[in-house]
């Protein structure tokens, strides 16, 4: 299998060519014929040990071909150097510059990048926690259609919606009369959540629209963790003197935090990487690192650059995550 | 029972869903130190008793009264009792040390009573070596004594039992009801057992509330209810009973004999009645003998034709049917030196002059109440 999975990244990632492909390809060949032929002449006992191997070759196939080899060839690509605006294919020189340069001159975005996507995590939080508790306790029959209704939204494309937005957040449109009308433009004037009469493209239309698109990702593994919480638990710790804010604190806190920590990851990362929310509802002055990344690509072609951009984020992402799970401590929880 | 005494007090308590009657003024009282059992099959209102009493019900009308104060509007935190949950309830995420440490820490009492206490009752249920473990990786006998303990930490006024052997099986729950009596001797707290298990409820509880249909049907010592039962559910919920229905032919104050349905006739000796059986001539009543008082042999007594014997080892239980086709079952001594009848023989029951007992009215089902698997079933 690893000498499949190896010979699909090669040979995928362009990384061999002329005879080292073949004999890979030969090695690769002879492999399978060595599997089938043991699996065969090995009895029910060998097929038995083999099956989760052959189980597994579909997603590890699949994976070597569309996630390492890219993964490989990204990383080989940030690692090189561009002789002229279009060349489309820079030599790997061992470029580390690009890391620097990722580093210096895009600070700011991945700044705003993390701290937009904490934010927003920290909101769905707020919004989506009480929403799970009342679809997983008090929903009774109506959770299902409670619970679609979260996903109600998934129905038309984030495309759609993030555009939606700008014309709910416009100058004039009804979100700005309506606070206008309420006298509510001065305090979020003063919040710093509106900017001269505008929430267009303010951080705050961004992290709002961050917050609005993943929002479901929140909900939905709460209501998971809530709703396998058995409710006489509830009832034993207010027989054991507990009041009612005591027995969420004490008890369904704790046992929905695999929820909440499952939720958090599925908001943050693509929250972190998201550049639909900055374009359409935000500014210059409010880009995150993916807009960055994705100009970096498709307006500079400055391929290494951005990949050496991507690498960067991938590594803060899972750097965070792992400090993150380790305060979480969720392999404690039942 | 001396209701001066008394730890928990029920006065006419009602409850009411919509026009559904769970409870129907249920009125009694559990005295310091008792180990009580609520009795009945699914539905006859134990368990929505036991919940008023803890305080996760309010009753419709009447009062709850602990130690002589009336908390029917008292929320279960600010009450002196504490539940054994059916399924325990434990909290998953804590240790066993940390859920019985739960009530105390509830009520601010200082790490060292809170340890103090914790290992006490550790010791009491015999889990000293287990304080460290998760909920999840204890048996189910272990985990229903952390439940207990939890709940005795407190020292609650009593403690309320909501069918806490239904999920161990059998061999379990036998040596957990003795654990459970000497847990309570041990603690002197008072019992409130909610269960659908006669034999566990006869062989533990110093006193019986039997319950149906959200009434309660009698109050008393497990001796009383099984020889004195006050109704046709009663005699038949308690241990097993062939009700021979009949109508009263005479009664002259001494004894009082019956014309049974099946022809033969029973003479029932003066006392031997339900209070609210009515001795005048034609009153339709129930005849009750239980299977063990029946024996082989005189000539007057029922004539059945037997249909089935079961060898039990100490005993044999005998089937038959009467000429009317009521069914009448037996358990007999088994006897080395006697021919023990086999199907198809016709035989003569007779019984000791006390054994037949007079109840008011007919039974839906007449005859033997363990082979009548529709009456069973209806009891569970």
């Amino acid at each position: 299998m690893l000498v499949l999975a190896i010979g699909v990244v090669s040979i995928g990632a362009g990384w061999v060519s002329g005879t080292t492909r073949l004999v890979a390809l030969s090695v690769m060949l002879v492999s399978v014929v060595v599997l089938v032929w043991t699996a065969f002449m090995g009895g029910l006992e060998t097929r038995r040990a083999l099956a989760p191997y052959g189980l597994l070759k579909p997603g590890i196939l699949w994976l070597s071909l569309f996630f390492l080899a890219p993964l490989w060839s990204m990383f080989q690509m940030s690692l090189s150097s561009k002789q002229s605006r279009f060349d489309f294919f820079p030599d790997f020189t061992w470029e580390w510059s690009n890391y620097s340069t990722a580093l210096t001159d895009f600070a700011p975005q991945f700044t705003r990048s993390f701290v937009y996507a904490a934010v927003a995590t920290v909101l769905t939080l707020l919004i989506g926690y009480p929403l799970a508790y009342v679809i997983a306790f008090r929903g009774g029959k109506y959770r299902t259609i409670l619970l679609g209704l979260v996903a109600v939204p998934f129905f038309t494309s984030y495309l759609i919606r993030t555009l939606a937005w700008q014309n709910l957040l416009a100058d004039s449109g009804p979100v700005v009369s309506l606070l206008n009308t309420l006298r509510l433009d001065a305090p979020l004037e003063w919040l710093n959540i509106m900017d001269n009469g505008r929430l267009m493209n303010t951080p705050a239309a961004v992290i709002g629209g961050l917050t609005y698109n993943f929002l479901p990702f929140m909900i939905l593994p709460l209501y998971v963790s809530l709703e396998k919480i058995d409710v006489r638990l509830v009832d034993a710790a207010m027989d054991l003197y507990t009041t009612a804010s005591g027995a969420f604190r004490r008890v369904v806190l704790p046992l929905s935090l695999p929820g909440v920590f499952a939720g958090s990851l599925l908001v943050f990362i693509p929250a972190a990487g998201d550049f639909v929310n900055a374009q359409f509802l935000g500014s210059p002055s409010t880009t995150m690192v993916g807009n960055s990344i994705q100009n970096q690509f498709l307006r500079e072609l400055n391929y290494p650059l951005a990949s050496a951009m991507s690498f960067v984020l991938m590594a803060v992402i899972t750097c965070s995550v792992l400090v993150y799970a380790k305060f979480m401590g969720t392999d404690d929880l039942v | 029972m001396d209701t001066g005494d008394s730890v928990v007090q029920l006065d006419k308590v009602r409850k009411q869903y919509g026009s559904f009657v769970a409870v129907h003024e249920a009125d009694f009282s559990i005295g310091r130190g008792e180990f009580f059992a609520m009795l009945g099959p699914s539905g006859c209102g134990k368990t929505t008793t036991l919940k008023m009493i803890a305080g996760f019900e309010e009753p419709t009308s009447g009062r709850i009264l602990l130690e002589g104060e009336d908390v029917s509007d008292v929320p279960p935190h600010k009450r002196n009792v504490n539940t054994v949950f059916q399924q325990y309830a434990l909290f998953p995420h804590m240790s066993v040390f940390d859920n019985i440490a739960f009530g105390p820490r509830s009520k601010k009492l200082n790490d060292t009573e809170v340890t103090r206490r914790v290992q006490e009752m550790l010791d009491v249920v015999r889990l000293g070596d287990f304080a460290s473990r998760r909920p999840a990786q204890l048996s189910g006998g272990q985990q229903q004594r952390v439940a207990l303990a939890r709940a005795l930490v407190n020292y609650p006024s009593a403690l309320l039992l909501d069918e806490p052997l239904a999920a161990l099986d059998l061999k379990l729950r036998e040596a957990m009801q003795i654990e459970l009596k000497r847990i309570q001797r041990e603690v002197g707290i008072t019992f409130v057992f909610v269960t659908h298990d006669q034999g566990e409820a006869l062989t533990m509880s110093d006193r019986i509330a039997v319950m149906s249909e959200g009434r309660v049907e009698q109050v008393g010592a497990p001796f009383d209810i099984y020889s004195r039962p006050e109704s046709l559910f009663v005699a038949g919920f308690i241990g097993s009973a062939n009700l021979l229905p009949g109508t009263i032919a005479s009664s002259d104050g001494g004894s009082t004999r019956v014309d049974l349905a099946g022809g033969a006739q029973v003479v029932v000796s003066a006392g031997n009645s339900a209070d609210n059986v009515s001795l005048s001539v034609g009153t339709q009543v129930t005849v009750m003998i239980r299977p063990e008082q029946l024996s082989l042999g005189a000539a007057a007594g029922l004539s059945i034709d037997v249909t089935d014997t079961v060898f039990q080892g100490a005993t044999l239980r005998l089937v038959g049917r009467m000429v009317n086709g009521t069914e009448v079952s037996a358990v007999l001594p088994v006897d080395p030196q006697r021919v023990t009848p086999a199907p198809g023989d016709s035989v003569t029951l007779s019984w000791h002059q006390s054994a037949p007992y007079l109840l008011d009215g007919w039974p839906d089902n007449a005859g033997s109440t363990t082979t009548n698997v529709d009456s069973i079933e209806a009891a569970l």
